[in-house]
């Protein structure tokens, strides 16, 4: 039985570091963008940057930060998020309890999943198209309203992944006291599926913060720092692209740097949900 | 009841039977200070025995005893679990097949296993049974792969009802099929060694029989392994019997000796049904 | 003898005990059903949305659809909004090639990694794997852009074009006209790492489907894992693993922010990688701030945005509901 490299070996020894490859291949490329946003956007990475908004001439190279669009890019998603929360719970929760496996329930899921896959530049298109025809001005509200669109599919799937998974017995125990179906959905599954939904929640938020083609033309873009809903605003990822585009180095610099505080929300939130769904486990049952 | 096996208990039973067995026995098999461990678990603790050649050996215990783990240790299916691990030595002809120049592919090729649920491969019964034979280049000509197709299906039984519709799928049979096919495939790489992780227990009671009667037959050309939990099925069976508890050989020994002169406290309980 | 059990019917007196009287049943089913209809009506939101979408858009674009014959508006090549000339084609081939380029550099490593995952690592890479592939998901899309230019676009200019220029100018498809980085390739890199993630886990869960018993009877018979993998676990997932790239391609064509800063945003038929493209997403995202003053220049945009609707909801419906059949066997529920 001693080893002889049988041609079967030296193929599976080939494909297998083909895959070995392929993998580390992907992961670096991780490691590649990370590294590349930081080190080209920590140079112009200032306090200036984080703290105030932009000064005239900002765009020539003049003075000023990003604070408008840090904060406009917080309120659009965090608006988006709270609205598509509103929408998404429910229909989870009624999947779930009433639909289970049924063929409605498919036919939703089906929609969820289109919905989905329709690219956030058409729901920009879509809702500046409505704001026309309601005369709406490019606005936080809009940009808002936009962004739950875009959200609620992603939600929605993500809490129905975890609720899926809900032990049955937990849901028939309270079932047999007594309880009815709304009551079971409302206290105990959120209550089990706490950690789920958190996680679905921020990423939700996640997706809402990084995305430029839905809020383009929705949300506007100003630069001062929006108090009221009616207000355009400004975003992070569009703060970067007209950063971006402008000829001169300085104000590129900044842009790498705006891309990295872009970056940087969103590792935050990732990790945070992560760190978030591990503490909150505790109270479940496995 | 006291669960806690003394060191005392376990070393003279399997001492007598090695050395009743060494002085008569054509061993096949010799597993020495076996131990086993599911990551930080052990499964298995200083595990030495002998399995005679061409003779039906049956593995015996209560549930998790880790019969099946002292299986799939001998064609090194264990190290397919994430996480397992073993010490010590399993030789084959007194080859120890961990060792490190070691091809598996061989050592599974050599030691045949007959799973619990039936398996077959998604593919037509004859695909099935000539696959492994495919697998280790074992003919040159299809004429050859056809004729040893039919020696091995006819073997396991089943040449009479599937010799003229060899291409439709093998889901196509019923279970008892199913299993007689997966026996007929894992003979066609032509294995020394046949072990069986309770064959039966997935079958109706004429399959069962059937598949028993064939391995039976088998033994007069195989080393026959088979782990089962039902004890009748282990006295129609077996030549020479390893009774297991707790992940320790408890007693082994030929199989009349063991059944009528229990030498070990919890053998006796298990034959008497306290289990 | 009969002995008659003597039920006491008075009511407790439940504040006399300081306990609260509870809602009555009554009252709690209403409540059920109040919430049950609400949660239906609400549950209709998905649908009705796509409906709405594609309806508008096609409202919109109308105007410019009964203009002119859908053969001049998809294969013309002229686009001069000022003269009212809008023909689509240097837009579609565009985006075609980019996601084309996408999704065939992005599938073989990425069906690779996932067989690596799913049939070769220890559950610790696999620990690792999948907060890496989530943080890939994760990261915004004009990051991804960011990256694009910054290491993609000079790495095109300097690495492949020369390389390619130099050994494979003989190939249509490789040969070099433009000095620059900016190109369907360098659209075509970024879109791969953006699209591998969902590749890999749909592929994983795909491959994870298929029963572990199957593995190891090939395997008791001598076979290698390759072997094994080979003959059969990839045939009984391909109808998945198809689902997935196209899945993928449809994620690829809806792309906007990255690709555009990439590709070079020049409105000509591609002829090699090397070109510059312009995408539909990239034609809309660009123009949709000055189309007001041109007519029919809203309805042609708003057009472009339907056609990449109609593509994608029919790979999207296509590859979900084959996806739905093969990984919906396997749902706990």
């Amino acid at each position: 039985m001693k080893k002889h490299w049988r041609r079967r070996h030296i193929v599976e020894a080939f494909f297998k570091g083909l895959m070995l490859v392929s993998f580390i291949v992907v992961a670096g490329a991780l490691g590649l963008i990370l590294w590349t946003i930081l080190v080209k956007g920590l140079p112009a990475l200032t306090w200036d940057m984080v703290t105030q908004a932009p000064q005239g001439g900002f765009y020539l190279g003049k003075g000023g930060g990003v604070l408008n669009a840090i904060l406009g890019s917080l309120y659009l998603a965090g608006g988006g998020t709270l609205l598509a929360l509103i929408f998404s719970l429910p229909i989870a929760l009624y999947l779930k309890t009433y639909l289970g496996d049924s063929n409605w329930g498919q036919y939703v899921r089906l929609s969820l999943d289109v919905l989905w896959g329709i690219p956030t530049i058409v729901y920009g298109v879509f809702g500046f198209t409505i704001m026309l025809a309601i005369g709406l001005r490019a606005s936080l509200l809009a940009g808002i309203v936009v962004l739950s669109l875009v959200e609620l599919p992603i939600m929605v799937r993500a809490m129905d992944e975890v609720i899926r998974r809900m032990p049955v017995d937990l849901e028939q125990a309270a079932l047999a006291l007594g309880s009815t179906k709304l009551e079971v959905a409302m206290r105990i599954v959120t209550r089990q599926m706490l950690p789920g939904i958190i996680t679905a929640i921020l990423l939700a938020l996640g997706r809402g913060i990084g995305d430029a083609a839905s809020v383009m033309f929705t949300a506007g873009y100003t630069d001062r720092i929006p108090t009221s809903l009616m207000q355009p605003t400004a975003s992070l990822p569009l703060a970067v692209f007209f950063q971006l585009g402008t000829p001169y180095p300085k104000v590129q610099q900044r842009g790498y740097a705006s891309a990295l505080i872009l970056t940087i929300i969103v590792l935050i939130i990732s990790i945070g949900s992560r760190w978030i769904s591990a503490r909150l486990n505790k109270y479940t049952v496995k | 009841m006291n669960t806690q096996l003394q060191e005392s208990d376990l070393n003279p039973p399997t001492q007598k039977a090695k050395s009743a067995a060494s002085q008569s026995m054509d061993t096949h098999i010799q597993v020495r200070n076996l131990n086993a461990f599911y990551g930080k678990q052990q499964a298995l603790k200083d595990v030495n025995i002998e399995i005679p050649r061409k003779q039906v050996t049956v593995i015996m215990g209560p549930s998790g005893c880790g019969k099946s783990t002292l299986l799939k240790t001998l064609n090194r299916f264990l190290e397919l679990t994430d996480g397992a691990r073993i010490t010590g030595e399993v030789l084959v002809d007194e080859q120890d097949i961990y060792a490190r120049d070691v091809d598996v592919t061989e050592v599974r090729k050599r030691v045949g296993l007959l799973a619990q649920s039936p398996s077959p491969l998604p593919m037509s019964i004859y695909e099935n049974v000539v696959y492994g034979m495919h697998i280790h280049r074992m003919y040159k000509d299809r004429v050859a792969y056809k004729k040893a197709v039919k020696h091995y299906l006819e073997i396991a039984g089943l040449w009479e009802e599937v010799g003229k519709r060899l291409h439709d799928p093998a889901t196509s049979l019923s279970i008892g099929q199913q299993q007689r096919l997966c026996l007929a495939r894992g003979l066609a790489v032509e294995p020394e060694i046949i072990l069986g992780d309770e064959p039966t227990s997935a079958l109706d009671p004429i399959s069962a029989q059937d598949v028993e009667k064939r391995l039976l037959d088998l033994k007069q050309q195989y080393t026959i392994v088979i782990v089962t939990h039902t004890l009748r099925q282990a006295k129609r069976l077996a030549d020479y019997v390893i009774y297991m508890y707790l992940g320790e050989v408890a007693e082994a020994g030929p199989a009349h000796e063991v059944f009528t002169n229990p030498q070990h406290e919890r053998t006796r309980a298990y034959l008497e049904g306290q289990f | 003898m009969n002995r008659q059990i003597q039920f006491d019917n008075t009511k407790p007196d439940l504040e006399a005990e300081g306990r609260q009287s509870r809602p009555s049943v009554v009252a709690r089913n209403q409540q059920n059903q109040l919430a049950r209809r609400t949660f239906f009506a609400i549950t209709l939101l998905p649908m009705v949305l796509i409906a709405a979408v594609t309806l508008i858009l096609l409202v919109r674009s109308w105007p410019i659809l009964s203009a002119y014959s859908l053969k001049d508006l998809f294969l013309g090549s002229t686009w001069r909004p000022d003269e009212v000339l809008f023909g689509f084609w240097p837009y579609i081939a565009g985006t075609f090639w980019v996601t084309a380029v996408g999704v065939l550099l992005a599938v073989p490593p990425c069906l690779f990694t996932a067989l690596y995952l799913s049939e070769y690592s220890h559950s610790f890479t696999r620990s690792i794997a999948k907060p890496i592939l989530d943080l890939l998901a994760a990261i915004p899309p004009v990051v991804y852009g960011v990256w694009g230019l910054l290491a993609v676009v000079p790495f095109v200019e300097d690495v492949l074009a020369p390389l390619s220029k130099r050994w494979l100018s003989f190939i249509p498809f490789l040969a070099v006209r433009q000095p620059t980085g900016f190109s369907i390739i360098a659209g075509g890199i970024v879109l791969a790492v953006m699209i591998a993630p969902l590749i890999i886990s749909v592929v994983y869960e795909i491959l994870q489907t298929v029963p572990d018993e199957l593995r190891h009877a090939s395997l008791a018979v001598g076979a290698t894992q390759w072997q094994t993998i080979r003959q059969v676990v990839i045939p009984r997932v391909i109808p998945g693993m198809v689902a997935a790239v196209v899945l993928a391609a449809s994620r690829a064509l809806g792309e906007t922010m990255a690709v555009l800063m990439v590709v070079g945003n020049v409105a000509q038929v591609p002829q090699s990688i090397f070109d510059a493209a312009y995408p539909l997403p990239a034609l809309i995202a660009n123009n949709y701030g000055d189309m007001m003053s041109i007519p029919l220049y809203d309805a042609a945009l708003l057009c472009a945005a339907l056609i990449l609707l109609v593509v994608i909801l029919i790979f999207n419906i296509l590859s979900t509901l084959v996806l739905q059949r093969v990984l919906g066997k396997n749902q706990a529920s």
